[in-house]
């Protein structure tokens, strides 16, 4: 028994679906995969299912299957567009789903993310997030030419460990600026008056004069404030370093748990990172990653499906666990990581041309059967998250 | 069959200057998605060839105060082309992004996926920054002297370019059966070691549909010329009077061509205004109108503060042209804007000299330098002037910017771009899918990465 409010369902998007071999499906479209009507339609199956936000995988390598370095498979889908962009132009072809573009915020400018995620916000009326990723890759470090890294060596190498450790530091200080940025126009800045003329109110147009370790930033921003005046921020986090850079800087905490112990000690340590970090204000929503393959109701099974697939060449390995079944096994997972504290699930689907449409059409039937679906009419994706809606600018004055 | 030159046409929205009237009746939010549409459908619907977005990294001001008088505040270019691409089929979606505060491997994966998603419709109007005062929103932080600028912005397109053909075009095979997804395990591959980048590594982008996509500069000086010549499809110039549009074409085609380059493959477009009116009194009342708008008291102080660069609130602007000198050696004292004059004394000398002949004070220099709003009259008129100024050889085109916006564009769409289709120099249809086709331009040799 649960009294919990019913879990936000987001989709994460990674090109043909997150198994190395879903581009071969008969249903995949892998000549398309760098059309914008191929996410057109992807984003479009998400919002008709009502789910709350799609969030679309990025970084600034190539796809590998090595953690650090890039390989030369050429069996699997290699190659992306910018996430920021594909959720723009997606952004006026829906009108309710929310967009979370992965941002790599290691190799690029705070200012840059701040205004590109503020624009997603006007042209999607008030439905951009963004998750950040922190990249410790040796390619993509390479490929920017900024910063030294220690190179192709063991994940325990103390020099790699710091340069991890410096990495989060340094992302906790980008989100930092993003945010100052949003903040930096008040809302009502822009007065137009005519009489004194005034277009703005330059004293509710801010400076952020941020100094820290790594880098300073002075502002204001170019981009008036969003109309979310604070989209919503989102980190994927597999340890506690990652869980205190999210109860830092974030909204929302996607997390993998494997099994029902591990999601309970899971949700236990991101609340320890939070009083670590004495975390002010919401507490971070907590949403699990699933990677899943529905059953074809009437024909092959999610496992049979993943067998299948697993044989063509390189077997799925996931930090997300995997269930494979009917709408209904996937819902009672479900069920239990709300009970166990869950405020959502993302669901990654193992063929995107496959699973995304059969999330709409037997899963979220299936979830609205069992009450675990909301109703929320919210056009915002704060407001779909049951986030605070129409905070002012930090840098606003109280009105007495 | 007509053999008139065809103008290039491209909408401008600059966002913040004080030739956009934000007090007009009509002025919409400049911010809003909805304004965006609106000029961007407008102008698809006249057929022009692109839509083009300013770029400034920093507000705009004076003495380190922000500027309260005159429009502020945009988006960010790549995200909102992305999304007009959404709303429109044909148009181009040419944005200004910055050499200096950004990297190459991020402005060719961008531009790239702005390509592919627009089907083949992406620009980059490359410019440099002009001040530390933008420096300070970035990591690098600091500028670079001006010559450096350059060094970096043509490392920065050289590099982009090549990242942009280490794709060859037919690297994705993507055959269900075989499994074979990339015909090549190295894909993307680049390596670049020069005095501004020493990159290397494998591209994310696969061949975009134009292969390069379309590059555009602005910038005037000896090395901005230079540049312009030996890489830029497109120029962006502020030369708009045919005499002086001539010697810029001429210029840049003597440079061209000592590039190996053929002239033609070099579009010029200086900016332009437009008013039009019922006679051409009428439309020279409402430009002078217009003028006196922008100019308000604070414009004008800002625009000679600008080549002064020194405070001037001191001076009265019913008063004579100051007989100080400008001050070189100090920081702006107006930042965050292009500063387009070549030589802030020359400039002074020619001004006040002006002054004397007729007679003017401040604030009448003011009106007399200022950039005029452009192609004045009737419909009729105008068409004549723009025809006549590209058929002449004044450039190939004009970047139309309007007063109001968003329906500023609207008028010039209904009642002049019928009169030059009439005539035979606009395009009724568009020719191409792509941008570069719809200019005429060269597509980039195919799977120029397989050839080296
Ligand atoms: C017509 C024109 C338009 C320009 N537009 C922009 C712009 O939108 N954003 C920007 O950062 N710089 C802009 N610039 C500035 C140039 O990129 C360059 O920094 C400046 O002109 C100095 O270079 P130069 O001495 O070669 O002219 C523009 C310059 C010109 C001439």
């Amino acid at each position: 028994m649960t009294t919990s409010r019913p879990p936000h369902i987001g989709v994460a998007l990674e090109g043909a679906g997150w198994h190395p071999a879903a581009w071969r499906e008969p249903s995949s479209r892998p000549a398309d995969l760098f059309t914008a009507a191929y996410w057109i339609d992807l984003v479009r199956t998400a919002e008709r299912a009502g789910l709350d936000y799609v969030s679309i995988e990025d970084s600034l390598a190539l796809q590998s299957e090595r953690f650090l370095t890039g390989d030369e498979r050429t069996d699997e889908v290699r190659g992306r567009l910018d996430a920021v962009l594909i959720a723009s132009r997606v952004a006026p072809a829906v009108s309710r789903i929310g967009l979370l573009p992965v941002v790599t915020v290691t190799h690029t400018e705070p200012f840059h993310v701040s205004k590109a995620i503020a624009t997603l916000d006007y042209v999607s009326e008030g439905r951009a997030g963004v998750q950040v990723k922190v990249s410790v890759r040796a390619d993509e470090a390479a490929h920017v030419g900024r910063r030294p890294h220690p190179g192709d060596v063991a994940l325990d190498d103390p020099a790699f460990r710091a340069f991890v450790d410096e990495a989060f530091d340094e992302a906790a200080d980008v989100v930092e600026v993003v945010r100052r940025l949003w903040d930096s126009w008040e809302d009502d800045a822009e007065i137009r008056d005519a009489a004194t003329d005034r277009f703005l109110d330059a004293d509710k147009v801010h400076r952020i004069d941020f100094e820290g370790r790594f880098f300073s930033v002075r502002g204001p921003s170019i981009t008036p404030r969003p109309p979310q005046g604070q989209p919503v921020v989102a980190a994927l986090a597999h340890a506690e370093g990652p869980y205190r850079l999210a109860a830092r800087s974030a909204d929302v905490v996607f997390v993998t748990p494997a099994d029902a112990a591990h999601s309970r000690s899971i949700v236990d340590a991101v609340r320890d990172a939070e009083r670590a970090v004495e975390r002010q204000g919401e507490p971070l929503l907590i949403v699990a990653d699933l990677l899943v393959f529905l059953d074809e109701p009437g024909g092959e099974s999610g496992a049979d499906r993943l067998a299948r697939l697993d044989a063509l060449g390189r077997p799925l390995v996931s930090d997300a666990r995997i269930v494979a079944g009917s709408a209904s096994t996937v819902a009672d997972v479900i069920d239990d990581l709300v009970a166990a504290g869950y405020a959502g699930v993302r669901l990654r689907p193992g063929v995107a041309t496959d699973d995304l449409p059969r999330i709409a059409d037997d899963l979220v039937p299936e979830l609205r059967h069992r009450g675990l679906v909301q109703s929320a009419p919210h056009t915002t994706l704060r407001g779909r998250l049951g986030l605070p809606e129409g905070l002012p600018s930090r840098y606003a004055t109280p009105v007495a | 069959m007509s053999t008139r030159k065809q103008i290039i046409l491209a909408a401008y929205v600059g966002g913040v200057n004080e030739h956009t009237a934000w007090e007009h009746p009509d002025a919409g939010s400049q911010i809003d998605f909805s304004t965006f549409r609106h000029v961007a459908q407008t102008a698809e619907r006249g057929r022009f060839d692109y839509f083009f977005l300013a770029e400034g990294l920093a507000l705009r001001a004076r003495d380190g105060r922000i500027f309260d008088h005159d429009i502020a505040g945009r988006p960010d270019t790549l995200p909102v082309l992305a999304a007009i691409a959404a709303v429109t089929e044909h148009l181009g979606l040419v944005g200004t992004l910055n050499a200096t505060f950004n990297e190459p491997y991020e402005l060719a994966r961008q531009i790239a996926s702005l390509d592919h998603l627009s089907g083949g419709r992406a620009g980059w109007n490359v410019v440099t920054s002009f001040d530390a005062y933008t420096g300070a929103n970035f990591r690098r932080g600091g500028f670079l002297a001006h010559a450096d600028r350059y060094v970096r912005a043509e490392e920065t397109v050289a590099t982009v370019r090549e990242l942009w053909d280490s794709w060859a075009d037919d690297a994705i095979a993507a055959d269900k059966e075989s499994g074979v997804f990339l015909r090549d395990g190295r894909a993307g591959e680049f390596s670049h070691h020069g005095s501004q980048f020493d990159i290397e590594g494998r591209f994310t982008v696969p061949r975009s549909p134009q292969g390069r996509p379309v590059i555009v500069q602005a910038g005037v000086s000896p090395q901005g010329r230079d540049f312009a010549a030996s890489t830029a499809d497109a120029i962006f110039s502020p030369y708009s009077k045919l005499a002086e549009g001539k010697a810029f074409r001429d210029d840049i085609r003597e440079r061209a061509a000592r590039f190996g380059r053929d002239p033609e493959h070099v579009k010029i477009l200086p900016s332009a205004g437009f008013v039009l009116g019922d006679s051409r009194a009428d439309a020279e009342e409402k430009a002078r109108h217009i003028l006196e708008q922008q100019l308000s008291d604070r414009t004008i102080q800002v625009t000679f503060e600008q080549v002064w660069n020194r405070d001037l609130s001191a001076y009265d602007l019913d008063g004579p042209v100051p007989d100080i000198d400008p001050d070189p050696e100090a920081p702006a004292f107006i930042q965050g804007r292009a500063f387009i004059f070549q030589d802030r004394f020359q400039t002074v000398r020619t001004w006040r000299e002006l002054a004397e002949q007729k007679g003017l004070t401040l604030r009448g220099l003011a009106h007399e330098v200022a950039r005029a709003p452009g192609y004045i009259g009737t419909p009729e008129q105008v068409a004549d002037q723009l025809d006549t100024f590209v058929q002449e050889g004044g450039a190939d085109g004009v970047v139309l910017g309007s007063h109001v916006v968003p329906s500023g564009l609207d008028e010039f769409v209904d009642r002049v771009v019928p009169l030059l289709q009439e005539r035979g120099s606009l395009r009724t249809e568009y020719e191409g899918t792509t941008l570069r086709e719809n200019l005429g331009l060269p597509l980039p040799e195919a799977a120029l990465a397989a050839a080296l």
